[in-house]
């Protein structure tokens, strides 16, 4: 059916899935490279992910590995630094650079593992507020103003101490924080798409309202939905850095960046680079993401691209 | 206006009651003898088990344990800490001052520099200025803030050596507080150059704590300021031959600052979370510091009762910056 309305029919207006994908795709593509930034922030997240995928190559050293006659070697262009140890080591001999490899690991994890769980959640509950309306809807979104008069890492700090301080424990307190975000978004899509002719029409079809909500509401609620996920992703790896600082995260001696700055705290008055390097490392790939983030609500947001 | 005002109480009640299940509940979600955790006590007979149960009421139905926790929420009674034994709500009462000072402090900071940044940035837009003020604004906005507290007091403590690394004030000056505002205080103590040093202990931290909000104050004001330019009664006053400064200053910035109070209001929540850093790293005796010190002593009834109650402040101000939003914009309250 769709080959024969592609091949009678030249009006752009008409075309098979694939085509209108990779049309959509195009377009999508005109606008995000129109920021600078965005490309820019890319670039280097791409970059990040190929550093996670392959710190065994890229590392020289083991980020356990201590070396005891090493203690606190500042970087190499500084005086007493060696070409061993690029960016010097910590105060138990272990070599900086290899732990920030690693570390690109955990926050990429952490950033993929929250952003996924509070998205799927988020979206579910969103879609069943928004499609049944009534109490159910309104005990969810009550639930989730509860959820956001916790400030979030307060939430997610005394969540921490109730389940134990682990990274999986801190994700999934995160997670927690950040679904009510999904959840009002979805609803409002939800809400916005569901009174459309075509929903209507899909509805007289006879679809049910499984496929309703997944198949036909849902892929119209994706642009703010994408633009949110990659602020969650950034707010994961921030807010997972600091429970990680506060001792509430991942554990030592796990090369994590927030959990390599608590454990760096006490030296910073005499060896500023076990400092200053992890939190370098949360900055560039937290604007990475952001920047990103940026371009992909231009390229998305209908209303922005018309100006 | 009264209306919007109960329209608003209407939700705003049964989120706090909600808000305070949470809060009771947490203490009972937890792994462990709910006893021992309430009263700090790890080893104790049957006997004196029964004991403390029945003192604190934990022989009693949960339902029945709720209610009575809530009524002592509402008449101002928290709990005792298991640590000092003190009452919550006067260490909470103590230790709040502090972080109004640093929040207050730190967002007028934000304000004083991120509105005429972001109005300044609109209307030169696309300039120099404009590109880079964004680009910073998007560095503050994706700070990790604890690593910039450290690296400020690497700078400005560590190697220039202008000011001290933790504390509210030099050890070296003592008066009793009057309005618990170290800033006042000292002022009000006579006392020669404890002001400066109350406000050396304080420039750090409040750098620290508005960097955030004054990233996001800076680019809404931006966007809202860009809007609201574009608009034709702007257009209107330009042709009536009004001052640029006018224009700007009255015409458009009134209409801009609507959706900015609004993110004004938000970062209240954003501080008191981003205090919870601040604090630890200058060690300010504040109620960030005093979470997180709980969290680590295992003190649950003053993280049960500490939960609540900065809850509790983030709702009322809410509150009070919707009705402030429905006052200057009369659309909102239907």
């Amino acid at each position: 059916m769709a080959d024969t309305i592609t091949d009678i029919d030249n009006s752009p207006e008409v075309l098979s899935t694939g085509a209108l994908r990779r049309r959509m795709l195009k377009e999508f593509w005109f606008y995000f490279s129109e920021n600078r930034g965005a490309v820019i922030g890319l670039f280097v997240f791409i970059a990040l992910v190929l550093v996670a995928v392959f710190a065994p190559l890229i590392a020289p050293h083991s980020p356990f590995e201590q070396y005891r006659d090493m203690v606190l070697l500042p970087p190499v262009w500084m005086e007493g630094g060696s070409w061993d140890y690029l960016l010097g080591t910590d105060p138990v001999g272990r070599d900086i650079l290899s732990r920030l490899i690693y570390g690109a690991q955990y926050s990429l994890f952490i950033g993929v593992f929250v952003t996924t769980l509070s998205l799927t959640g988020g979206i579910l509950v969103g879609l069943i507020a928004g499609y049944y309306r009534g109490w159910v809807d309104t005990v969810i979104m009550r639930l989730m103003d509860i959820i956001l008069a916790f400030p979030s890492l307060l939430l997610a700090l005394v969540l921490v101490a109730i389940l134990g301080p682990s990274l999986t424990n801190g994700m999934i307190a995160i997670a927690l924080t950040l679904q009510p975000h999904f959840v009002r978004l979805t609803r409002a899509a939800v809400m916005a798409e569901k009174t459309r002719d075509y929903v209507t029409a899909s509805r007289l079809a006879g679809a049910g309202p499984l496929r309703l909500m997944f198949r036909t509401i849902l892929p119209n609620c994706t642009a703010p939905l994408i633009v949110q996920a990659t602020l969650s992703f950034s707010n994961a790896i921030l807010d997972a850095a600091a429970l990680g600082f506060l001792g509430m995260g991942a554990q030592p001696p796990a090369p994590e960046w927030g959990t390599m700055l608590a454990e760096a705290r006490e030296f910073i008055l005499r060896a500023w680079w076990v400092v200053t390097f992890p939190g370098l490392a949360i900055l560039i790939t937290v604007l990475a993401i952001n920047l990103m983030g940026d371009g992909l609500r231009d390229a998305l947001d209908p209303k922005l691209k018309r100006s | 206006m009264f209306g919007f005002l109960l329209r608003r109480l209407a939700v705003l009640i049964p989120t706090f009651i909600g808000v305070s299940i949470i809060a009771f509940s947490f203490i009972r979600l937890l792994p462990g003898d709910p006893v021992a955790l309430l009263s700090g006590e790890r080893v104790m007979s049957p006997e004196r088990h029964a004991q403390i149960s029945a003192q604190l009421g934990l022989d009693r139905p949960v339902v029945v344990q709720y209610l009575d926790y809530l009524g002592g929420v509402l008449t101002g009674d928290f709990g005792s800490s298991i640590v000092s034994k003190s009452p919550i709500l006067d260490q909470f009462l103590a230790l709040f001052p502090a972080t109004v000072e640093l929040s207050l402090c730190a967002i007028i900071l934000a304000i004083l520099i991120g509105i005429p940044a972001g109005v300044i940035a609109a209307i030169k837009r696309g300039s120099i200025f404009d590109q880079s003020l964004m680009g910073v604004a998007l560095v503050g906005y994706s700070m990790p803030i604890f690593w910039w507290g450290l690296l400020l007091i690497i700078l400005f403590s560590g190697i220039l050596q202008w000011t001290p690394v933790s504390g509210r004030i030099s050890l070296m000056f003592f008066f009793p507080p009057v309005t618990g505002f170290m800033l006042i205080d000292s002022l009000l103590s006579g006392q020669k150059g404890a002001f400066i040093s109350a406000l050396s202990h304080l420039a750090l931290p409040s750098i620290v704590l508005a960097t955030i909000p004054l990233a996001v104050i800076a680019r809404q004001t931006r966007s809202a300021m860009l809007e609201v330019l574009s608009e034709d009664y702007v257009r209107t006053a330009r042709a009536k031959g009004l001052s640029p400064f006018r224009v700007v200053g009255v015409h458009a910035l009134r209409n801009a600052m609507i959706p900015v109070i609004t993110t004004i209001g938000l970062q209240i929540g954003v501080m008191l979370a981003g205090a919870i850093l601040t604090e630890t790293i200058f060690s300010w005796p504040g109620i960030g510091k005093w979470m997180v010190d709980s969290v680590f002593r295992r003190d649950y009834p003053v993280i049960q009762g500490g939960l609540l109650l900065i809850a509790g402040i983030i709702m009322i101000v809410n509150l009070i910056v919707d009705l402030l939003y429905g006052l200057i914009n009369p659309r909102i309250r239907h």
